[in-house]
């Protein structure tokens, strides 16, 4: 047994840290509508966007756990790139759902970051399930309104689900074809793009086979990843505010001396500590196919989602006034805590995957 | 990173799996299984033979203290082999808390600071269960502050003489032998002037009173001393060294680390898939899902933060404070979880004697014991994460101009 990443594993992530240090910033992306395209390609460069494509497609195939070591250093560098949507989700429905030749055609493009791939499901308010979707599939077009969707104002690619003759499945539409239009939406987290994505009559090719169980089971596999760039987010979060109140003096003291502050840190320290934790049994499960990779991917994704905003929320609070300038980077995380939080389905569908997983176990 | 056994990982668990399948008191697992939390109770034997029993079979077979040296009555395993057999033992590891304060702490601090022939002497009956070991730190006035403590200890030829009083000693009553944390000098600050000793609890002037707890039980003990003499050979450190002593032998609590708190969840899992007389269960609420949800995610978090750290352990690194998350969220978790079951019950959660009512009543005491969810709070804030010690106006004074009151 062996709980932590290999050494070499930690190289990666000093290196992509360094990385995304100097080339990440979340800041200048608002303007661009959320997305960098120029940090995207660097990432391509480093291997880093198919990292757990195998090599036959074009990715790095180094595997899962890498993939998870990247994602963490996402979130931490709040990085405006859509690598949960493209990377972790979209890939992975390809590789693992896709037809030989879909496989060739995709992967090696989203791997060297020429294409960008987004999952499209939700269609309004509440999460998405099989009876909420009211897109339609006749005669290889697609027709429907999918919104909102994640990465969508960047992305080439859509996997889209909607209704056919027998019952839900999965069709790739190409994005910049005809019958689809994009318009934005204001985004929680304006560092990553959102939009509503019109399809009328768009060509749509069946990916696979793959239909609502297919769905179920990408999401435990994408939950992983996502959970790590929450947790990433969430030590970084603590990391800025910890390194705040040993600087910031008030009644003549430093705050980090005062024991509610002192507090407020020890316990954003706990459940930051508790979600890496169960993050590292999710990516282990992940990486080996394990039966409990369900079970592990919703207790990550629960707690990685209770420890970014428990984090990002202190934050705010332990920077005081200053925390809500939006000067100060206290909102962004916040925001992206937001908005990952429901990104992949919100905590009640999380809490729900876990609790039918407790039940069979 | 491997969750599973590696190849030798695999037959260590198979051994002590095979030995645990010809050994274990199969007699008392229903009574163990059905024993409330911090109740354990078997209904055909004394559960402190019963205990001193299993211990001795462990340690006769090398099973014992599994990570202490063999000369002292232990294995030389490492930790993943001790939490290996900690999953393995399970239940009957209930049968084991008589011996926590003894194995965790006293033995550790014995092996860091007795001279050979003590540790020879003492550490294998400990190791074995023959011989119980309490720590006899708190005192009346300080707890948290234990350097603040009064109960004196002066030389006398080749002797020591106490008096004083502790308070909290688990098991005194049923202890043999005692590490006991003094003051020797008061002229100097309270941390530079104790001295650590450890004694027969049979010595005379040392007078034993249980105390009644807030749960019922009587565990803990008021300890009285006047005029013991300890022979000097027994001091464990130097004079005026006893804070560093009593914080090796805090350090080794966080070394019983792998062994993870009990939280109430598993039991809490299991009362709400169970269906009522109107065929519903709990769990079909999404309220009560979402709160099962969070504990579940917890308790899996504290499982594998506790298993890190012994990977962490394995590469070099010491335990480190990090390791005062499992008790601080397990006490909480615990009393949140207890007082929701008693909410879903109705009025029938009035009724004592039920487990989550057990576990109500006993998980004050978690957040209490071996320091307050408080200082967990001031250890990992400071030590972890940097921030500043808390103001003390007393700690460069002399411990006899300290004001005083309580
Ligand atoms: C079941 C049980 C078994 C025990 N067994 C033993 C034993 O075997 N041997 C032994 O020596 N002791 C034992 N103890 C004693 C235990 O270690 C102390 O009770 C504990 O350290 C707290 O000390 P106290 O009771 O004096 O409370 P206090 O220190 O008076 O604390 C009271 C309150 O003040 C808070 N507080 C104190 N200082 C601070 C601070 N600096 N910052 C913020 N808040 C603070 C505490 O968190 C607490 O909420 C046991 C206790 C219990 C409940």
């Amino acid at each position: 047994m062996n709980f932590d990443f290999s050494d070499e594993q930690r190289e990666l992530r000093d290196q992509v840290r360094r990385f995304l240090a100097q080339h990440a910033s979340p800041r200048s992306a608002i303007a661009a509508g959320g997305h960098d395209p120029a940090l995207w390609r660097g990432m391509a460069e480093l291997g880093l966007l198919g990292i757990a494509i195998p090599e036959e497609y074009g990715g790095a195939g180094a595997g899962y756990l890498e993939l998870c070591v990247v994602a963490e250093e996402v979130g931490r560098a709040l990085a405006p790139v859509p690598f949960s949507s493209s990377a972790c989700l979209a890939a992975e429905f390809i590789l693992q759902a896709g037809s030989e030749a879909q496989k060739r055609a995709w992967l090696p493009r989203l791997a060297d970051g020429t294409a960008i791939a987004v999952f499209a499901a939700v269609e309004g308010v509440g999460d998405a399930a099989p009876d909420r979707i009211a897109a339609t599939v006749s005669g290889g077009r697609l027709t429907g309104i999918k919104s909102p969707v994640l990465d969508g104002g960047v992305a080439d690619l859509g996997i889209v689900a909607a209704r056919g003759a027998d019952g839900i499945g999965l069709y790739l539409v190409d994005l910049r074809g005809a019958g689809v239009a994009r318009s934005g939406l204001d985004s929680m987290d304006p560092t990553r793009s959102l939009v509503e994505i019109r399809f009328e009559g768009a060509p749509a090719e069946p990916l696979g086979e793959a239909g609502w169980d297919t769905v179920e089971r990408m999401l435990d596999r994408a939950a992983v990843p996502l959970a790590f760039e929450q947790v990433g987010g969430a030590d970084r979060a603590l990391e800025m505010a910890r390194d705040y109140a040993l600087e910031r003096v008030a009644f003549g003291r430093p705050i980090g001396s005062f024991q509610a502050v002192k507090h407020m840190l020890a316990d954003m320290y706990v459940s930051a500590t508790l979600a890496r934790s169960n993050a590292y049994w999710a990516a282990w499960a992940l990486a080996t196919d394990a039966a409990e990779l369900g079970q592990a991917a919703a207790s990550a994704r629960v707690s990685a989602t209770e420890a970014f905003g428990h984090c990002a929320r202190n934050n705010i609070q332990v920077h005081g006034g200053m925390g809500f300038t939006w000067e100060f980077d206290c909102h962004l995380f916040y925001r992206r805590a937001a908005l990952l939080a429901t990104a992949l389905g919100g905590p009640a569908l999380w809490e729900d995957r876990l609790v039918a997983q407790l039940r069979a176990a | 990173m491997d969750f599973d056994d590696t190849a030798e990982e695999a037959a260590f668990r198979a051994e002590a799996r095979a030995w645990l399948r010809a050994n274990v008191p199969t007699e008392y697992e229903a009574d163990l299984r059905s024993s409330p939390f911090g109740r354990i109770a078997l209904r055909n034997r004394d559960i402190v033979a019963a205990s001193k029993a299993w211990q001795k079979r462990k340690a006769e077979a090398g099973w014992a203290c599994l990570h202490w040296p063999k000369d002292y009555g232990g294995r030389g395993a490492s930790p993943i082999e001790r939490v290996i057999w900690q999953q393995e033992e399970g239940i009957y590891s209930k049968l084991s808390s008589l011996f926590i304060v003894g194995h965790g702490m006293c033995g550790p601090t014995v092996m860091a600071y007795a001279d050979e022939a003590q540790k020879r002497r003492y550490l294998p009956p400990l190791a074995a269960g023959e011989e119980i070991w309490c720590q006899l730190f708190s005192e009346p006035a300080c707890g948290s502050d234990l350097a603040g403590l009064r109960t004196r200890a002066e030389p006398d030829g080749d002797d020591w003489v106490v008096n004083g009083q502790k308070i909290w000693t688990s098991h005194a009553h049923l202890s043999d032998y005692g590490i006991l944390l003094t003051r020797t000098d008061p002229t100097v600050p309270k941390h530079k002037g104790l001295t650590m000793f450890f004694l027969d609890m049979r010595s005379p002037g040392v007078e034993i009173r249980p105390i009644r707890q807030g749960d019922g039980q009587a565990e803990f003990n008021e300890v009285y001393f006047t005029d013991v003499r300890i022979p000097d050979a027994q001091r464990l450190g130097r004079p005026g060294e006893g804070w560093s002593v009593a914080l090796t032998t805090l350090m080794n609590e966080r070394l019983s680390i792998g062994a993870v708190m009990p939280t109430g969840f598993p039991e809490m899992l299991a009362f709400c898939c169970t269906p009522g007389p109107d065929g519903r269960a709990p769990v079909d609420d999404s309220a009560v899902r979402k709160r099962l949800a969070r504990w579940a995610a917890r308790s899996s978090g504290l499982r594998f933060t506790a298993q890190r750290s012994i990977s962490a352990m394995s590469r070099g690194n010491m335990p480190g404070p990090e390791n005062s998350i499992g008790k601080l969220v397990a006490g909480t978790m615990m009393q949140e979880i207890a007082g929701y079951a008693l909410e879903l019950m109705g009025p029938a959660g009035m009724i004592a004697g039920g487990q989550f009512q057990a576990m109500m009543l006993r998980s004050p005491a978690t957040r209490v014991e071996g320091g307050t969810d408080e200082i967990l709070r001031n250890i990992i804030a400071e030590r972890v994460l940097g921030l500043p010690a808390d103001i003390r106006v007393d700690k460069d004074v002399p411990f006899n101009q300290i004001a005083r009151t309580g």
